[in-house]
């Protein structure tokens, strides 16, 4: 692989890695939290009805969660492509 | 219960000295900091010398990000917003992920010293860079002034002195580790300042946790059942009594959808374009770090911002049971210190000597403040005097912390964006370093003087510098890193546009200018809170539509781009 057309590899999986991450950070905040708040609430686990509870607790659990796969995701691509140091 | 009173009340020095004595000695420790880490170069200043581990860049970060308002405020919002306060918890934590997947690697790789540095370099124009200057000034002098104003209020609540005395005491311990220390400096005194803040934020919730519902982890606690041994759900019981009072259910809220939605976004785009974070990414080694990193800062935020909405409902529903239909004249100490500082008021509407509170303001006899229900919590729970005095030392670390940081990009915009790059290309490496002090000495006095005197819309312009953020250096930021073909005219253009648009509507909705406006008259019905996130949109739009009519990217800078995007081969922070 020529230098160009390593970069441009490395490039496109890392887009794909941050499109689906992205989309499970939407999910849990604005589907979960907001948007499917109401339909959620009517499940409820201990006190917490589920769309209060995803909105005030469980979106930033997932946040740190997708940041962590993240570093992991992408410290084994780095290797891959020869770019860790 | 009582016992456990009872065995931690065995000191008996009282919270004044408590106070003097937990306050007295983190000070001391982060002027210790600072005399120990004091910057040589204009690269210690900016960028801590650019090799802080991941660990340590996490931690100051959290604290950086943490402000008074976070700190003070937020639970205290929350118990009065229930639901709605939802928009700060996911849009002050998600923007987090926004940083660690789309912007902190590239900038740590681009390896400049700020953000208007990117900005200029990256769209090849001092044009952009002094319009990112403006920005960055504009969006942490706001920011700055509310930090102060939480240290004054800290010093004269709990220390009893003058709250002018109090911003002038904060001021001076700023200046002295900002200015000596840099970046530096800065850096581990706010490693400190989050161990104190976040075991300050810690041992009452977890306390008031097992008092209320016997689980020691504030997190579960507010959703497990009273300890009274009802069976009641602590949340059920709250909704209760909210409803009862005529306000509406707490897990509920008032807010519209779309206005919960646009708020969130606006919060969290302009978490991930606030220059006093971001440029904390510059200070590690690799690339690989500014990822961790920024992963470690969320984790560590994440323990407070879960734990804030747990504190919420245990004030909401201990405010409630200690004050509602009970007699003003046996309130007990803390109300009547409070009502002091005018941040609680009371008045007998009815002359039954009863206090109502209540959702309908014609009947409601009791003015509660947001700020109270942290800084009063350990006292309205009945804990012992060491626990309220750590809340203050506490609210300090988080106030100064995040204050030093703005200050810091304050005096970096002036010195090295605005004298170095623009007006005096020569200056020697020291003059530079004498311009970033003086510049960091006189943005300590403009903000203690915005503490001493802070302007009505303190509160009003907070939210604008998010909104400012989200509308500015987000999008420019985001196009630079994932569009090479962007150039100069588009995001000039769009950053310019974004601006204006965001300001005009949050000084016609919150100020009165343009006319004014109700609610009624937002457009899509988003309040000025959530605008940014239209202006972000708008930006984008401009950006791209002008960037068709306009010359193409020079060569040079696409293959900028193109290795900004390669983690390896990062060279360290450098000027040039």
């Amino acid at each position: 692989m020529t230098n160009k057309t390593k970069a441009k590899a490395y490039w496109k999986e890392n887009i794909r890695y941050v499109l689906i991450l992205l989309f499970i950070w939407f999910v849990v905040s604005f589907c979960a939290g907001i948007l499917l708040k109401d339909a959620l609430n009517e499940i409820k686990i201990g006190g917490f009805k589920l769309g209060f509870w995803f909105a005030q607790q469980g979106a930033m659990y997932v946040f740190v969660i997708l940041i962590f796969v993240y570093v992991r995701l992408m410290n084994k691509l780095d290797k891959k492509y020869g770019y860790d140091e | 219960m009582a016992m456990m009173n009872n065995l931690l009340f065995v000191d008996g020095l009282g919270v004044q000295n408590w106070t003097y004595i937990i306050v007295g000695s983190t000070f001391a420790i982060y002027i210790g900091i600072a005399i120990y880490t004091r910057a040589g170069s204009t690269k210690e200043f900016y960028v801590a010398g650019g090799g802080v581990s991941p660990l340590a860049n996490g931690m100051a970060t959290a604290a950086d990000w943490m402000s008074a308002a976070s700190f003070i405020s937020m639970a205290g919002i929350i118990s009065f917003a229930g639901y709605d306060g939802a928009v700060y918890l996911m849009g002050w934590t998600g923007g987090y992920v926004l940083l660690a997947l789309l912007l902190a690697p590239y900038l740590r790789k681009f390896g400049k010293f700020t953000v208007p540095d990117f900005i200029g370099d990256r769209y090849y124009s001092n044009t952009a860079r002094l319009v990112g200057v403006v920005c960055a000034l504009l969006i942490s002098f706001t920011y700055v002034a509310g930090q102060m104003r939480g240290v004054g209020l800290v010093f004269s609540r709990f220390l009893e002195v003058d709250i002018n005395t109090g911003v002038i005491i904060g001021m001076v311990i700023v200046l002295f580790y900002a200015v000596l220390g840099g970046m530096k400096g800065i850096t581990y005194t706010q490693v400190a300042q989050y161990c104190v803040l976040i075991f300050a934020f810690m041992v009452p919730a977890i306390f008031i946790s097992i008092q209320m519902t016997g689980n020691p982890i504030p997190q579960l606690g507010f959703g497990s059942t009273l300890s009274d041994g009802s069976g009641t759900y602590l949340l059920d019981k709250l909704d209760g009594l909210s409803t009862d009072l005529g306000f509406a259910e707490y897990t509920e809220g008032t807010k519209s959808m779309v206005d919960v939605f646009a708020i969130t976004l606006a919060l969290m785009v302009g978490t991930a374009g606030l220059p006093h974070v971001i440029v904390r990414f510059f200070t590690v080694k690799k690339v690989k770090d500014a990822r961790k990193s920024a992963g470690l800062a969320l984790l560590l935020i994440t323990i407070l911002y879960t734990t804030a909405p747990a504190v919420a409902v245990f004030a909401r529903t201990n405010m409630i049971e200690t004050v509602s239909n009970q007699p003003y004249a046996s309130m007990p100490e803390w109300f009547k210190k409070w009502e002091s500082t005018g941040l609680l008021s009371f008045t007998d509407k009815n002359n039954d000597g009863l206090i109502q509170y209540l959702a309908d303001e014609k009947s409601n006899e009791l003015v509660i403040d947001n700020d109270i229900m942290v800084l009063a919590n350990p006292e309205i729970a009945n804990l012992p005097d060491w626990v309220i005095a750590l809340v203050a030392a506490g609210a300090l670390a988080a106030a100064l912390s995040t204050a030093a940081g703005l200050l810091l990009v304050i005096s970096a915009s002036v010195s090295h964006d605005l004298i170095k790059k623009i007006i005096n290309p020569d200056i020697s490496e020291k003059g530079e370093l004498i311009a970033a002090r003086l510049a960091a000495t006189v943005a300590v006095c403009i903000a203690g003087y915005f503490g001493i005197n802070p302007p009505g819309f303190v509160a009003a312009t907070v939210a604008l510098a998010f909104g400012l953020a989200a509308a500015s250096f987000f999008p420019a930021i985001i196009l630079g890193i994932f569009y090479k073909k962007m150039n100069k005219e588009g995001a000039i253009a769009g950053m310019v546009v974004g601006i204006l648009v965001m300001l005009f509507y949050m000084t016609k909705f919150k100020f009165g200018w343009f006319g004014g406006g109700e609610k009624a008259d937002w457009w899509f019905g988003i309040s000025p809170e959530g605008f940014g996130t239209i202006a972000m949109i708008l930006n984008f739009v401009v950006s791209i539509v002008v960037m068709k009519f306009t010359p193409e990217t020079p060569e040079e800078v696409q293959e900028i781009v193109e290795n900004i995007r390669i983690p390896s081969g990062v060279g360290e922070a450098t000027a040039h």
